[in-house]
Formats: C-alpha cells, sequence, structure tokens
C-alpha cells in the first residue's frame, strides 16, 4: 500500500502533491447520480444560461469531494481528516483541467497525535483560485 | 410554510428552522459508485480486501460521501427576487468513520441567514448546519453549508 505520512515529514510551508483533474460533463453526470444533486445548472445548457450562467458549471461539492482526495491520498491510510472547509467563489466549467493544491500552515502535537493545518485550494488553468479552503488533518508520529 | 416575498423582507424568522430527518442505509455500492464518480481509487472506498487489512478494519466512506444523502427540504420557500441558487460552500467536521451498513440520521437545522452585495447583485446567504447521527447515536459528521439566493439576470452574469 501506499507509503504513510508522519507528523515528522511535514514542516511549515510544506506542499501538498498537487491532484490534477479534468471534469468532464460526462463526470458532472456520473456525479449529479451518485450524489443525488439534480440541479440543472450542472447539465442543461439551456437552464444555466437562463440562470445568468456562461455555461454548465462544475458541482461546487464535487470540487469539495476532489479537494477531500487532495487530503486522504497525502495523508495515507493511517492519517484522518478533521476539518474540510471550502468556499466556492469562482465558478469552474467542465472540459479543462483544474489542480488541488494545499500547503502546510501550523503543526502541533494533541494528546500524541499530530495536528496539521492546511491552506487547500482548486484553481483554474490560468492560476485562479476558485475554490479556497482550510482543512485540519491528523497524522501518526513517527 | 415561510416565504420571503421580496428585498425588504424580514428574513430572522428562518433562523433555527429545521428539516425533518431522513435515514439512510450506507451501502457498499453507492459508496463504491461515489468514488468512481469523484475519480478517486483509494482502496479504504473502493476494495474490500485491502481495506480488510488498513486502519479500519473495512470500508470507509470518502469525506464528502455524506452529501448523498439528501436531506428533506427546509419548510421554507424562498421567493422573488432571489429565484436562482448557488452553493457557496461547506465545512465538515468529522467525528468518526462513515461505514457501510452504518443507518445515517441526517437533517438540516439554518443558524444564520443574512443579505449581502455581490457580483451577482443583491444576495441572501442561508447557513445550515447538517448533522450526519450514525445508529449507535454519535454525530459522525457535521456540515455547516452556505446556499446563496440571487437574482438571475443578464447583467449579473460572473
Amino acid at each position: 500500500m501506499s507509503n504513510q505520512l508522519y507528523f515528522e515529514d511535514v514542516k511549515i510551508g510544506t506542499e501538498l502533491p498537487t491532484l490534477e483533474k479534468t471534469p468532464t460533463t460526462q463526470q458532472l453526470v456520473m456525479y449529479a447520480g451518485a450524489s443525488g444533486d439534480f440541479y440543472q445548472i450542472h447539465y442543461d445548457q439551456d437552464f444555466a444560461r437562463d440562470n445568468g450562467l456562461p455555461n454548465v458549471i462544475i458541482h461546487g461539492a464535487l470540487k469539495n469531494a476532489f479537494l477531500g482526495q487532495l487530503l486522504t491520498d497525502w495523508i495515507g491510510q493511517r492519517g484522518s481528516i478533521k476539518k474540510l472547509a471550502v468556499e466556492y467563489r469562482g465558478m469552474d466549467m467542465p472540459g479543462s483541467k483544474v489542480y488541488c493544491r494545499g500547503l502546510v500552515t501550523s503543526k502541533k502535537i494533541e494528546d500524541e497525535i499530530g495536528i496539521v493545518e492546511c491552506e487547500i485550494w482548486l484553481e483554474d488553468v490560468s492560476g485562479k483560485k476558485t475554490t479556497p479552503g482550510k482543512a485540519i488533518v491528523a497524522l501518526p508520529l513517527r | 410554510m415561510i416565504v420571503i416575498a421580496g428585498l425588504n423582507g424580514s428574513v430572522d424568522e428562518l433562523v433555527g428552522i429545521e428539516s425533518e430527518p431522513v435515514v439512510k442505509k450506507i451501502e457498499k455500492r453507492s459508496i463504491k459508485r461515489f468514488a468512481d464518480a469523484i475519480g478517486d481509487r483509494n482502496p479504504l472506498f473502493t476494495n474490500e480486501i485491502l481495506a480488510r487489512n488498513g486502519p479500519y478494519g473495512g470500508l470507509v466512506a470518502p469525506p464528502t460521501f455524506l452529501r448523498s444523502i439528501i436531506p428533506n427540504p427546509l419548510p421554507i420557500k424562498i421567493g422573488h427576487p432571489y429565484t436562482a441558487k448557488l452553493d457557496g460552500g461547506s465545512e465538515w467536521e468529522y467525528f468518526e468513520p462513515v461505514r457501510p451498513g452504518d443507518l445515517i440520521s441526517h437533517f438540516e437545522k439554518i443558524v444564520e441567514v443574512y443579505k449581502r452585495d455581490g457580483r451577482l447583485g443583491n444576495m441572501l446567504f442561508v447557513i445550515r448546519e447538517g448533522c450526519y447521527i450514525n445508529q449507535f447515536e454519535t454525530l459522525v459528521v457535521l456540515e455547516r453549508s452556505t446556499g446563496i439566493y440571487y437574482r438571475p439576470t443578464e447583467d449579473d452574469r460572473p
């Protein structure tokens, strides 16, 4: 299985390994089906335009899921997420790449568990952070 | 049913309103379907055999999987001019893992409401707190979500 990340491995400023995604309209439909979110702005172009949007847009919650994966991929099986907060400030359209990134902002030991805080975000191909957020994860000690 | 009809109506009375709980059994196949949809192949979510040897002794749900439990609608209606809605974001707090076979009860409560001008014109922000409680009456996850209601016009296009 994957290499386990330990508390001692991270420093303030450590970058999380980037997770790259290219959501397609098909993925939005799959996400609609799996999550039960059938709001038409995510698959019906006319409906999206009638609601003042330029096109169908990626579900905020799907971007949230990508940022969840950014964390679970990074912390390994013995790490766990304590908090995950995201804000959908900008819209993203299907068909182009998005990048999930993060940075360690603080670390401390509490009850023999490593607690690590991170800034996380999803950015588009132009580097605009459309979905900023924060996370707190617990990591095992060596 | 409370109707928020216009720009000047009071919205404070929305605070404290709750939805009726829904109860859903967590199925292995819904976890797999969700993981497939988000493109996450983590064995903890998708591979029963590997997950059995992992720290949870079995499969668990991905961090945002509980979005697939659709709450009952809140007994409110938000009308003109806020006829369009966007999801503003979520804050998740995790206490216990969610596993296949769990019976999760979920309801939402409105905890904060305010109006603000922004890139979509005058917007109504409705903050909801969603509780997810398992069959042992343990709060497993708390999700604070922001719904943004706005008036759709050509000029307001982002």
